[in-house]
């Protein structure tokens, strides 16, 4: 399935780090991914693709949510096909 | 490529926006469930309900995690329960056999302790009206409707001057909680079959067996963007209200085909109303004051909602293959802050929430009036908002609450039923055209054919 990550929040060093390591570990592969200051926030999207990952969607969401609360950032995962009807004809 | 902003512009209309599927309604029919014995009836009610509808809050909260949309009700919505009991009666005992499922399967609200009897009445419908105070006092999660009227068939006058009568017992049989019975039932004029919005909602004889209803919501998503154009003209806020209602309605076509397809139902309509919530940037009464007015209820909040009406369903009607329901915007006064706000300034009377009841979906929502208000006043006020409907060839509906010991003030009911102001109103006797009874006839254009 594709998705999208997104984590918002104060910048600092190392959270690309921490995230990607955490997908890596769970076997899920990095499409895309792209950073950028937003509306006063550090804000980086991230599209994946989690088809070869033994853990299903919500495993890996919570894992995400959960890496999110330790380092200080709002990370969600989100289903890609939610941005394609709303953004898409 | 999905780019940086639109993915940032969806996550900020659910995290800041109030973006949410309002409700994930489940129309079951019971017309199956028809036995011999009120007992049969009730054991068949509770085995189809229980099995049809178990895993609706699990796959509701299962597509909120999945796609990051709140789903804030999963609801359902039955057969008229008048067409059900016409052979054993005892309507009370399937009343409380729906509270129960709703319970077991733990949907909020359950709605269909209808009839339907814009024409004529039989006379087990007339008495099944009559047990409707007591199905609201007896129940927690139950809603209840009747349709008076249609645009085919004018207005049946004898039941308009009963909906009177039963909606000052439920006042008084709910008294102890305000009368909140009151906020669990609805009358109608062409009420429709796929509606997923309580306390209206019931699951039309002409629909499939299990039907998948969705309404949307995000009157804060189109505030929001209207904030942007603030000096833009009013044909650029008619085409920013399109676009948005285009976005809102995508979210809701998604999740209403996950769900159909997830729980092995239909998939009915998306409902295209614009709901509010009683909380702050969640008002369609801010998004009228947003396009220009002082307050909701100065000159020109007619106008503003028809514009607004009109652009929501232009916007949301590409965005899905089926709309239905009532698809407009909805004015529920205890629900919406700025309607709140503005009743309690002295800004918003009932004559211009009247009004504005003839433009936009449904009717005299969620209004408190004086626990002394004469039950003929009361059945005025529905023939009124009905004539509007039939007339119009439009829904309309009247939620009234006369709340049993209090004349003014306020009464909260909690939660999404919110806090009503007691609207004063004008008493003047309409006794003797309620007394007459008999039927409106329909209007002329009734006759199409």
């Amino acid at each position: 399935m594709k998705a999208i990550i997104s984590v918002i929040g104060e910048d600092r060093p190392g959270i690309i780090a921490k995230v990607s390591s955490k997908l890596f570990e769970m076997n899920v592969n990095i499409e895309d991914i792209s950073q950028t200051i937003m509306q006063n926030y550090f804000t980086m999207i991230m599209m994946v693709d989690t088809s070869k990952s033994s853990a299903d969607f919500a495993t890996i969401s919570q894992a995400m949510v959960q890496l999110g609360q330790e380092i200080g950032m709002d990370i969600k995962m989100q289903n890609q096909s939610i941005f394609d009807a709303m953004h898409r004809v | 490529m999905l780019s940086k902003e639109e993915i940032f512009e969806t996550i900020k209309m659910v995290s800041s926006q109030h973006l949410d599927v309002r409700t994930i309604t489940m129309g079951i029919s019971l017309l199956d469930c028809i036995a011999d014995t009120t007992s049969e009836t009730c054991d068949r009610i509770y085995d189809k309900i229980t099995t049809k509808a178990k895993n609706l809050v699990k796959v509701g909260n299962d597509i909120q995690n999945e796609f990051g949309v709140p789903i804030v009700n999963k609801r359902i919505s039955v057969t008229p329960v008048s067409l059900v009991t016409a052979r054993t009666g005892n309507s009370i005992d399937v009343a409380k056999v729906l509270d129960k499922c709703a319970q077991e399967v733990g949907v909020d609200f359950i709605g269909g302790y209808s009839a339907l009897v814009q024409k004529g009445m039989t006379d087990f419908e007339k008495e099944f009206l009559y047990t409707i105070p007591q199905a609201l006092a007896q129940t927690q999660r139950l809603c209840s409707s009747v349709n008076v009227a249609s645009t085919k068939t004018g207005i049946n006058m004898d039941a308009v001057k009963i909906m009177g009568d039963i909606i000052k017992e439920t006042a008084y049989l709910t008294r102890e909680q305000d009368s909140i019975g009151c906020a669990k039932f609805v009358v109608f004029a062409n009420a429709v079959e796929d509606n997923p919005f309580m306390a209206g909602a019931f699951h039309g004889v002409g629909e499939a067996d299990t039907v998948i209803n969705v309404g949307v919501s995000g009157p804060g998503v189109v505030k929001v963007a209207l904030e942007k154009i603030k000096d833009g003209d009013l044909t650029e806020v008619a085409e920013t209200v399109k676009k948005v209602a285009y976005k809102i309605t995508r979210v809701g076509q998604m999740v209403a085909q996950e769900a159909s397809k997830r729980l092995n139902a239909n998939f009915g309509i998306i409902d295209l109303s614009l709901a509010p919530t009683p909380v702050m940037g969640d008002s369609v009464g801010h998004i009228l004051e947003e396009m220009g007015l002082e307050t909701v209820g100065a000159y020109g909040t007619t106008a503003c909602l028809a514009l607004l009406n009109d652009a929501v369903k232009k916007g949301g009607i590409m965005a899905s293959s089926h709309v239905g329901g009532l698809s407009g915007a909805f004015i529920p006064v205890s629900e919406d802050i700025g309607m709140i706000n503005a009743v309690n300034k002295g800004c918003l009377k009932l004559e211009k929430l009247e009004a504005m009841t003839a433009i936009c979906s449904v009717g005299l929502d969620m209004v408190a009036v004086g626990g002394d208000t004469p039950a003929d006043v009361l059945s005025a006020m529905i023939a009124d908002e009905c004539a509007i409907g039939v007339v119009n060839n439009k829904t309309t509906a009247v939620r009234v609450i006369p709340v049993y010991g209090k004349n003014s003030g306020s009464v909260s009911f909690g939660g999404l039923l919110g806090t009503a102001p007691i609207m004063p109103i004008n008493t003047t006797s309409p006794s003797k055209f309620i007394s007459r009874g008999g039927r409106i006839p329909a209007p002329v254009w009734a006759n199409k054919n």
